[in-house]
């Protein structure tokens, strides 16, 4: 049991490293893709020089993103069969036909028009580029869709029939795809994708303004992050609340973990706030507890009195690790509120016409850069940990989801990952960040300009 | 509406027209960046770096859908073969990484000293690929022990003479398809190594491929058995030595892709020859296409989309390298 404990972990953390990765890299990818979208759409409308000078300068950032992106997630259609293959097997007429529309219907698309959209600005002509850029946002969009169906059907299994070897089999694939819970996770994550890339080039925006002279460059990305962060941020706080709900109904033991709530209040007394606490497995109560009363129902029920199902009502082996899940879900929640602060803030000094010119506001921008994505990796530790210790959620154990591959190699194959994802990450924020720290400038150049005269008939 | 058996036939033609895409599409990156490292000159580094920058992305697609194709239609199989290949395919991940990065990261290099480093790293990346996935093939063929469906073995197995050799094929294919691919699509000095390159390196791989096939007989009866059928040996030897006819004949054209077509047709005569030895087993010794096959309901659900999607897919992949094809005439600033 000791051998086996020690791999499961070890495959489990290879997965969350492997993902945890990749998943900011897809998320840039498709927040980055949309907005250059948006971009080049204002470019061709108005045909003021500013906004395709905005778009070349991203596309050198995006152009690095896309190519990490890509190759990290190839471990990933892979980590299936060499960690999961008991899920593969059981699973996998299920999610391997999810998994193989994504790269169908969407890697393709963004994979085949990416050297038109990255390097062929010089080749095609406007329309055409145009259309290259719609099609690899497009189809960044359908591989969250495709991605997330699968996904979301761990979470809240439909549509399936279980075949005479203990298989899960596809009965109709309308309700795999459009299970209960795809909508919520769907909507969350694409505005997570929007709101992430939004703090980033509201960052970088601030960052030029506070580096070099105010150019118009440097107020487009400020002000269009802004516009995001202060319309999607609350539309986000509405998704998540209706994903709350939902999870309240088809995953109660997460919630109960989320709020750290061990044993339910008396009757009419309400669910406090937690505000701080340190949840303890063994003792099965928190420590150091700091509460608001009531708060809690509000959010949870939408009332003063409502209770939820606390821990102690379920068996002990079907509860999630609650530490991780009760802080992750408080550092989403704090990271949302500074960026509705962020957006809040902006909008006020847009209106005194003082946005550009106020510095702390500047700063507080490039502090914040980074505040959407580690929203979106906080929420996605609450999701994927608290549906421990499930892999489909209530029918398939995770510690019954393993290969048969010896701990060694588990192990020594997931330090090898985790040292090598260390080593590109800090290569690949370098990079990031020299590209950055140099202000879009005029005409700034695409990424290989040369390449229109380099390749292709003259 | 095709039956049931039909349509095990038609998904494991999917599936292997996703992997020979691969193959015959990333083997060509792939061997242009192993000869990366070798090139001292700058500006020939550029345009080989060049030729592949735009494409190499799309023809990497290929190994999601292979990866993610292996598991829709065929799951047993995914879930036995990968944990006995778990290292090779953990280096060949960690390589591709490198060698993405390696390729899109070289041109914000500042001096050329760290450019020729990055090519070299590049270079060891790619030959790490190809020879992890030789040794893929090759542990697939000799077979992989098996119990309930799940993989039963220590994780070594692939460590041996037969799949190791596997690897090395595999890797001097890739340098011969990466020279013809240079030779069409590269001037100079370049052109002409290349084609001296490729012409010594088609003989060797053609060699290499056909000890390959002796060596498959002698590992197992059914095997050899199906290798000594006149209707599936005189054909393969026939079209060999046609495709190795026109290779040669293509230096001679004025049509600088013919050796390299002819060269994409040796691979796909040796992946049919394979598919061909080891049918109706997906996963030797013992699970066949029927028994490793997803229900009826899942397989034809995909094949509906592959149908639709693929000659789309194809198409606009077709217009992205149109786009960038021609004759590359490098810059170095």
């Amino acid at each position: 049991m000791e051998a086996l404990d020690s791999a499961l972990m070890a495959a489990r953390a290879q997965f969350a490293i492997t993902i945890g990765f990749h998943i900011v890299l897809a998320a840039f990818t498709i927040g980055m893709a949309n907005f250059l979208m948006v971009l080049e759409a204002m470019w061709l409308w108005r045909r003021q020089q500013v906004y395709l000078e905005v778009y070349r300068y991203w596309l050198k950032v995006f152009a690095l993103n896309v190519a990490m992106g890509a190759a990290t997630g190839l471990i990933l259609e892979y980590q299936f069969g060499l960690n999961w293959s008991r899920l593969s097997t059981q699973a996998g007429e299920i999610l391997g036909p999810l998994m193989f529309y994504e790269v169908m219907a969407a890697f393709f698309l963004e994979a085949g028009f990416l050297g038109i959209m990255v390097f062929g600005l010089r080749k095609v002509g406007p329309r055409l580029h145009f259309f290259a850029t719609c099609a690899v946002a497009f189809g960044s969009l359908v591989s969250a869709f495709w991605i997330l169906a699968a996904n979301s059907w761990m979470h809240t299994p439909a549509g399936y029939g279980i075949g005479a070897d203990g298989r899960f089999i596809a009965q109709d694939w309308w309700r795999i795809i459009f299970n209960p819970s795809f909508p919520y996770r769907f909507t969350h994550m694409i505005l997570a994708t929007f709101l992430g890339t939004a703090t980033l080039v509201a960052g970088a925006g601030a960052w030029q303004l506070l580096r070099s002279a105010d150019t118009p460059r440097a107020r487009l990305q400020l002000s269009m992050a802004l516009w995001v962060i202060a319309t999607v941020t609350p539309l986000q706080f509405v998704v998540g609340d209706l994903h709350g709900k939902h999870t309240l109904e088809v995953q109660p033991q997460k919630i109960a973990a989320i709020e750290g709530s061990w044993t339910r209040p008396p009757e009419g007394a309400g669910e406090p706030l937690r505000l701080f606490a340190l949840p303890d497995m063994n003792e099965r109560r928190n420590h150091f507890e700091v509460a608001i009363p009531r708060i809690g129902s509000l959010y949870l029920r939408h009332d003063l009195g409502g209770t939820i199902a606390a821990l102690d009502e379920f068996p002990v082996q079907d509860i999630p690790p609650v530490p991780v899940v009760f802080w992750a879900f408080r550092i989403m929640v704090g990271l949302g509120l500074l960026m509705l602060g962020v957006g809040a803030i902006g909008l006020v000094l847009r209106r005194k016409r003082r946005l550009y010119g106020t510095r702390w506001m500047h700063r507080l921008c490039v502090l914040t850069a980074p505040a959407g994505f580690l929203a979106m990796l906080s929420g996605w530790v609450v999701t994927e940990v608290g549906r421990q210790p499930f892999t489909v959620y209530g029918l398939l154990r995770t510690a019954d989801s393993l290969s048969s591959v010896s701990k060694e190699q588990v192990l020594g194959a997931t330090l090898s990952i985790l040292a090598f994802y260390l080593v590109i990450f800090v290569i690949g924020l370098w990079v990031l960040l020299r590209l950055l720290r140099e202000p879009a400038h005029e005409n700034e150049p695409e990424p290989q300009p040369t390449i229109a005269d380099e390749t292709g008939r003259p | 509406m095709p039956s049931d058996d039909w349509i095990v036939l038609l998904s494991a033609a999917a599936l292997a027209f996703s992997v020979l895409s691969y193959v015959l599409l990333d083997g060509t990156d792939l061997g242009v960046g192993m000869l990366l490292g070798g090139t001292r000159d700058a500006t020939q580094r550029r345009a080989m770096a060049l030729s592949i920058l735009p494409v190499w992305d799309a023809n990497e697609t290929w190994l999601v859908l292979g990866g993610g194709g292996l598991l829709a239609l065929f799951p047993m199989a995914y879930a036995i073969l990968l944990p006995a290949v778990y290292l090779p395919f953990i280096l060949m991940f960690l390589a591709l990484i490198v060698r993405a990065m390696a390729l899109t990261f070289r041109d914000h290099a500042g001096s050329d000293r760290l450019k020729r480093a990055i090519d070299a790293l590049h270079s060891f990346a790619s030959l790490l690929v190809g020879g992890c996935q030789g040794v893929v093939l090759g542990a697939l063929v000799q077979g992989v022990d098996q119990q309930d469906g799940q993989y039963n073995g220590m994780g070594w197995e692939w460590l041996n003479a037969f799949a190791l050799y596997c690897g090395l094929v595999l890797v001097v294919g890739y340098f011969w398809l990466g020279n013809c691919w240079l030779y069409w699509r590269t001037e100079g000095e370049l052109h002409c190594r290349s084609r001296r390159q490729a012409r010594v390196l088609a003989l060797f791989t053609l060699t290499l491929l056909a000890l390959l096939v002796a060596w498959t007989a002698r590992l197992d009866p059914r095997y050899a058995e199906r290798l000594t059928q006149p209707w599936l040996i005189s054909p393969a030897v026939i079209l060999a030595s046609a495709l190795l006819a026109g290779h040669y004949a293509g230096f001679r054209s004025r049509r600088h892709y013919l050796p390299l077509f002819c060269a994409l047709g040796v691979f796909v005569l040796g992946f049919a020859l394979m598919a061909a030895t080891l049918f109706p087993l997906l996963v030797p010794p013992h699970l066949t296409l029927q028994a490793a096959a997803s229900g009826p309901v899942s397989q034809r659900f995909m094949l509906v989309g592959f149908a639709i999607l693929m000659p789309i897919t194809l198409f606009y992949n077709t217009y992205g390298f149109r786009v960038f094809s021609g004759k590359m005439r490098p810059i170095v600033r």
